[in-house]
C-alpha cells in the first residue's frame, strides 16, 4: 500500500474511515523548528539521518524518503521523478516512499504546468540520487578500509567485490551523514546500461489508493470543526454585489452565516472574484443556501461583450494587417504577382477544463498564519496571493498539496484557494471551500477563442512560394494587466512564430484583442488554435495543390536543419536553445513514421470513411498524428483508430508517457466534437456537462495506438504535446471522409448531421 | 436526545422542524439519518460518514463519479435523495471487497487504467455492477453501460481493456 506515513499527530482527518488507512498528502502540520533552523516545512526526508539533499533522506532502517515537489494531477510526475532519484541511487524500489512538498522556494519552480516537470528536474533528480550513493559508498570504504573506487553499489547495498563485502544503505547511513556532502563534479552519473528505472518505467506510487478510494484529492480534506463554503460569485468579469438577501439563506437547515467577499481589484489575477459566501455544516445546505441569496449585481462593463459578435471583431482584425511577429522573405511582393492564392479563416471558441474533481479547499487561519490543502498544481502561487489577500507573510502561508482530480492548467490559478483563506480569516476557524461544476464552468481561466487568417500562394508543383498567417486571441497577460491586448512571446511561439516549413516568404503576424473573461493555461494552450489552423491549412492546400497530404506535409517541412529564429522573439519554452534546438528532422521522422505506422496509403477506406494527418511540435516534442475517421448517413462521426508517433527525447517512464498520448487523443476529441464555451452579455451561457459536453467512451477513439521514438536528447514535455496534433488529423480526416472542411470549431457547426 | 448527523458544529435551526430518522444500511452497518431527507445520499456518505471514497463531480448525474451501489444497482448517489435511500442496501467503494481488493480493481492496476483517478472509483462501481448482471460484455455493452461515467484524462481505452480482464477473471 501507498500509504504515506506523513499524517498529522494533530487533528485532521479524524474521521473513522478515513483515519483508518488513507492516503493522506503531505499533511505534516506546520512546525516551528528552534530558532536558526532554517526550515519551514519540515520532511521525513529533512529529519532522515542522511539527508543530502532537500529531496531525499535514508533512515537506518533502509527506508529511502523521496520528496515529490511537483503536483500529481495524473501524469505520474510524482512517480516519475523520485525514479530517477532512486534509480541514480541505485535504490530498491520497494524500499522508497514518496512524500508530497509543501509549498516553498527551497524546491525551486514547484507550478507543475508546462509539460516540464521532467525537463526541468530530470538533473536535479539525478544529482540528488548520485550524492548520496556517492556518500554511501565513502562511508563503506572507510568503514572497510579500501579505497572508495574499488566499491560499488548494487540494489540497495554498497559492495567491496574482491572481499565480498556487503553493507544495506540503512546500516551505512550514519556513517555517511557525518561526511561533507560532495560537489556536483566529484559525481559520477550512472551510464545508460546502468539504468534500472529510468526508461522501463513504473506504474503510480498511488495506484491502489486510487482503486479504492483512498486517495485524498482537496475535495476530501478535512477535519474537525471546519464548516463548508459555497459562494455565488459575478456572473460577469468585474460585477459586484448591489444587493442580497442576509436572512432567507439562514432559514436552511445547516447554514450558519453569509459573508461578502470583496470584488478583485484591478486586473483579476488569482484574486477571489469577490461575492457571497453560504457557510454552512454540510456542503448541500451551503449549496441550498446559494439559492436564496437573490442577489442583485451591477454587471459593469464586461455586460457588452457577446462571443458571437466578438467573433466577428476577431476576424475583422485579423483581415487587416497585424504585428509582424518573425518575417522571412517579401510575401506581399510573392502575392502581387498572382497566381493561384488560397486564402481561409479558421476559428477556435472559449474552451473551459472541467476536470473531474472541481475546485475545492480547506484553510485554516489561525495565530496570523494561514494553512491550506489544496489541490493546486501551484503551491507558491498560493503563498503569494493568500499572503497578499490576507496582509501576512509568504512564509506564515503553509500550503498542503493534496492529489489533484485532473488539472489541465486550472488549478494552477489558486483563486478558490484564495477565497478559503479569506473566509477562515473572517471567521476564526477552519473553511472548507467547495465549487460546484456550475462554478467551474462559468468561472474559469478559459483557454483563449481564436481566430486566424491564413493565405497562400502556389507555385510549381503546388508548393507554396508565399505564406501569411495572422492570429488574433486575447491574451493571458491581462489576467495581470487588462491593457494586455497582444500576444506574448511565451504562447507565441506555441506552434506560431515556429511554424518550421522550409518557404521562401513568410510573414507570421498577431493582432491585438481586449478580453472580456479571465484567459489561462488550458493544456497545450495557444499550440491548440495554432495548430489546428496550420495543419488544417495545410491539408487544404494539399488538396488544391492535388497531391498527397503526407507527401505534400513532408515537403513543407524540407530537408533536415535547425531553425534559425535570429530575430524573432522566441523563448523555447524556458529551455536553451543549444540543448533543444528546433530542429525539423526529428519533426520528418515522427510524420514517415506514423505514416508507416498506420499504412498511410496502403489501406482502402469506403464511402464516408477517411484519414488525416498532422505533425506539431510543442513543449520541445516532436509529434505526429494519424486519425481514422468513419462518418455514418445521420453524420455521426466514430474514430475507430488513432496512431502517433512522438519524439520527446529521452523517456523517462514510458508507460505513462503512452497514456498521456492516448489520453491526449480523448481530450482532443472533446475539443472538436464539442469544446466550446460562450458569453451573452457577459455572462457564461455554459454550467454543467449538458452544455458543456466532454467525450465518453463511446465518443473516443476506439484504439490509439503510441509510438515513441527511442532517442538521447534531453527529455521534452509528453503531458500536452499529444492534443494540438491530434484535433488537425481528426478535422483532416473529417474532410478526407466527407469533403467538407473543418474551419470553425467544435465540429457541430459543419452540420454533418 | 437526536444524533445530529454532522457532529459538533451542527445545530437543528428553530425555523426547520425535525425530520423523521431515515434507516439505512452502508457498506453492511445500520445508520440512521435526521436531517434533510432531500439531501443527496452522496453528502451524506461524504460529509456524514466520511467515506469520501464517492465523488462528486456534476451534482446532476451527469459524470457518474458518484455511482455507488443501491441494492446491487449501479446509482448515482449525487441525485438520490435520502428518503429514497431510505431502507436501502447501500455499497461504497470502501464496502465493496471485505478482503483485499476485487477482481474489478484487481484488472484496473493489472492495466494501469487510472490516471488522475478521480473519477475511477465511480467507473469501478459502474463496472462491478455491469459485471454482476452480464459476465463477458461485448465491445458495445461495454459502451452503452460505461457511457454514463466521465473520464477526463482519458483512460476510456484501458477501462474498456480492464473491464474484459476482470471479466476473464470472474468467468
Amino acid at each position: 500500500m501507498s500509504t504515506i506515513e506523513n499524517v498529522s499527530r494533530r487533528r485532521f482527518l479524524t474521521g473513522g474511515i478515513i483515519a483508518a488507512g488513507a492516503l493522506v498528502l503531505g499533511v505534516r502540520y506546520y512546525h516551528k523548528l528552534s530558532s536558526g533552523d532554517e526550515l519551514p516545512h519540515d520532511t521525513n526526508a529533512d529529519h532522515a539521518t542522511l539527508h543530502p539533499s532537500v529531496y531525499l533522506g535514508i533512515d537506518p532502517d533502509g527506508t529511502v524518503w523521496i520528496v515529490a515537489s511537483r503536483s500529481e494531477m495524473g501524469t505520474t510526475s510524482r512517480t516519475t521523478l523520485p525514479l530517477v532519484v532512486a534509480d541514480e541511487l541505485d535504490a530498491d524500489w520497494k524500499r522508497v516512499k514518496i512524500e508530497q512538498a509543501l509549498g516553498d522556494s527551497r524546491y525551486g519552480d514547484q507550478n507543475t504546468d508546462g509539460s516540464h516537470s521532467i525537463r526541468s528536474f530530470y538533473d536535479a533528480m539525478r544529482v540528488a540520487g548520485a550524492t548520496a550513493r556517492f556518500m554511501l559508498i565513502q562511508a563503506a570504504a572507510k568503514e572497510w578500509g579500501v579505497p572508495p573506487a574499488e566499491c560499488e553499489t548494487d540494489l540497495h547495498v554498497v559492495v567491496h567485490r574482491s572481499t565480498n563485502r556487503r553493507a544495506d544503505y540503512g546500516e551505512l547511513a550514519k556513517a555517511a551523514a557525518k561526511l561533507p556532502v560532495p560537489k556536483r563534479e566529484e559525481l559520477k552519473l550512472k551510464p545508460k546500461s546502468a539504468w534500472r528505472y529510468v526508461g522501463k518505467g513504473q506504474v503510480s506510487y498511488d495506484l491502489e489508493a486510487l482503486v479504492t478510494g483512498k486517495a485524498i484529492y482537496g475535495m476530501d480534506a478535512r477535519m474537525d470543526g471546519m464548516v463548508y463554503a459555497s459562494l455565488e460569485r459575478p456572473p460577469v468579469l468585474g460585477g459586484k454585489v448591489k444587493s442580497y438577501d442576509d436572512k432567507e439563506p439562514l432559514k436552511v437547515a445547516g447554514v450558519s452565516q453569509i459573508i461578502p467577499i470583496d470584488p478583485f481589484q484591478q486586473a483579476p489575477g488569482f484574486q477571489p472574484l469577490g461575492g457571497i459566501a453560504v457557510i454552512a455544516d454540510n456542503t448541500w445546505a451551503a449549496f441550498q443556501g446559494r439559492k436564496k441569496l437573490n442577489i442583485s449585481w451591477d454587471n459593469g462593463p464586461n455586460e457588452a461583450y457577446n462571443s458571437d459578435s466578438y467573433k466577428n471583431e476577431l476576424r475583422a482584425t485579423s483581415h487587416n494587417p497585424c504585428k509582424v511577429v518573425r518575417n522571412i522573405g517579401d510575401a506581399d511582393a510573392e502575392f502581387a504577382k498572382g497566381g493561384k492564392i488560397h486564402e481561409a479563416d479558421y476559428y477556435v471558441p472559449l474552451l473551459a477544463h472541467a476536470a473531474m474533481e472541481p475546485l475545492a479547499a480547506l484553510a485554516e487561519f489561525k495565530d496570523g498564519k494561514a494553512t491550506l490543502w489544496a489541490p493546486t498544481q501551484n503551491p507558491q502561487a498560493v503563498q503569494d496571493i493568500v499572503s497578499k489577500e490576507l496582509g501576512i507573510a509568504k512564509e506564515d502561508v503553509i500550503c498542503h498539496v493534496t492529489l489533484l482530480g485532473g488539472g489541465f492548467g486550472r488549478k494552477s490559478k489558486p483563486d478558490y484557494v484564495a477565497e478559503a483563506a479569506v473566509l477562515s480569516k473572517k471567521m476564526g476557524r477552519p473553511v472548507k471551500v467547495v465549487w460546484t461544476r456550475e462554478d467551474d464552468i462559468k468561472f474559469d481561466y478559459y483557454n483563449a477563442v481564436a481566430s486566424m487568417y491564413m493565405k497562400a500562394v502556389l507555385g510549381a508543383n503546388g508548393k507554396p512560394t508565399a505564406w501569411l498567417q495572422r492570429s488574433v486571441f486575447p491574451p493571458i497577460p491581462s489576467i495581470f494587466d487588462v491593457n494586455a491586448v497582444y500576444g506574448d512571446p511565451a504562447h507565441l511561439q506555441q506552434g506560431w512564430t515556429d511554424i518550421p516549413y522550409d518557404l521562401p516568404n513568410l510573414r507570421v503576424e498577431n493582432g491585438p484583442a481586449k478580453a472580456h473573461v479571465r484567459i489561462g493555461w488550458l493544456r497545450s494552450v495557444a499550440n491548440i488554435y495554432h495548430a489546428f489552423g496550420i495543419q488544417c491549412f495545410t491539408d487544404e492546400l494539399a488538396h488544391a495543390a492535388g497531391r498527397d497530404p503526407l507527401d505534400y506535409l513532408l515537403d513543407l517541412i524540407g530537408h533536415p536543419r535547425t531553425i534559425d529564429f535570429n530575430g524573432v522573439e522566441y523563448p523555447n519554452y524556458g529551455a536553451s536553445m543549444a540543448a533543444y534546438p528546433w530542429e525539423t528532422g526529428r519533426l520528418r521522422h515522427v510524420t514517415e513514421l506514423v505514416a508507416e505506422k498506420s499504412g498511410w496509403g496502403k489501406r482502402k477506406y469506403g464511402k464516408g470513411t477517411g484519414v488525416g494527418i498532422a505533425a506539431h511540435k510543442s513543449f520541445l516534442t516532436y509529434v505526429a498524428t494519424v486519425v481514422e475517421v468513419e462518418v455514418n448517413d445521420q453524420g455521426e462521426v466514430r474514430i475507430p483508430r488513432v496512431d502517433v508517433a512522438l519524439d520527446a527525447g529521452l523517456v523517462v517512464n514510458p508507460e505513462a508517457t503512452r497514456a498521456q498520448f492516448e489520453g491526449a487523443a480523448v481530450f482532443g476529441t472533446s475539443v472538436a466534437r464539442t469544446g466550446e464555451i460562450t458569453a451573452t452579455k457577459g455572462a457564461i451561457d455554459q454550467s454543467n456537462f449538458q452544455d458543456y459536453p466532454v467525450a465518453r467512451i463511446n465518443e473516443v477513439p476506439a484504439q490509439t495506438n503510441v509510438y515513441i521514438v527511442d532517442s538521447d536528447a534531453p527529455p521534452a514535455g509528453v503531458g500536452e504535446p499529444g492534443v494540438p496534433p491530434f484535433i488537425a488529423a481528426f478535422c483532416n480526416a473529417i474532410f478526407a471522409a466527407t469533403g467538407k472542411r473543418v474551419r470553425d470549431l467544435p465540429i457541430t457547426k459543419l452540420g454533418l448531421s | 436526545m437526536k444524533v445530529h448527523p454532522f457532529g459538533a458544529a451542527y445545530h437543528v435551526h428553530p425555523f426547520v422542524e425535525m425530520h423523521e430518522m431515515i434507516q439505512l444500511t452502508v457498506n453492511g452497518a445500520k445508520q440512521s439519518f435526521s436531517g434533510d431527507p432531500e439531501m443527496p445520499l452522496l453528502w451524506y456518505l461524504r460529509d456524514a460518514l466520511g467515506l469520501t471514497g464517492s465523488k462528486f463531480g456534476c451534482g446532476v448525474g451527469l459524470c457518474g463519479a458518484c455511482t455507488v451501489h443501491v441494492n446491487g444497482q449501479a446509482t448515482r448517489s449525487c441525485v438520490t435523495a435520502m428518503r429514497d435511500a431510505a431502507g436501502k442496501e447501500v455499497t461504497t467503494v470502501e464496502g465493496l471487497e471485505k478482503n483485499g481488493l476485487h477482481p474489478v480493481q484487481k484488472a484496473w492496476m493489472q492495466i494501469n487504467v487510472p490516471q488522475c483517478g478521480y473519477c475511477q472509483v465511480g467507473q469501478i462501481m459502474q463496472a462491478a455492477a455491469l459485471l454482476n448482471s452480464k459476465k463477458n460484455p461485448s465491445d458495445h455493452e461495454i459502451d452503452e453501460a460505461m457511457a454514463g461515467n466521465i473520464c477526463r484524462c482519458g483512460t476510456y481505452q484501458r477501462i474498456r481493456a480492464a473491464i474484459k480482464a476482470a471479466a476473464g477473471e470472474m468467468a
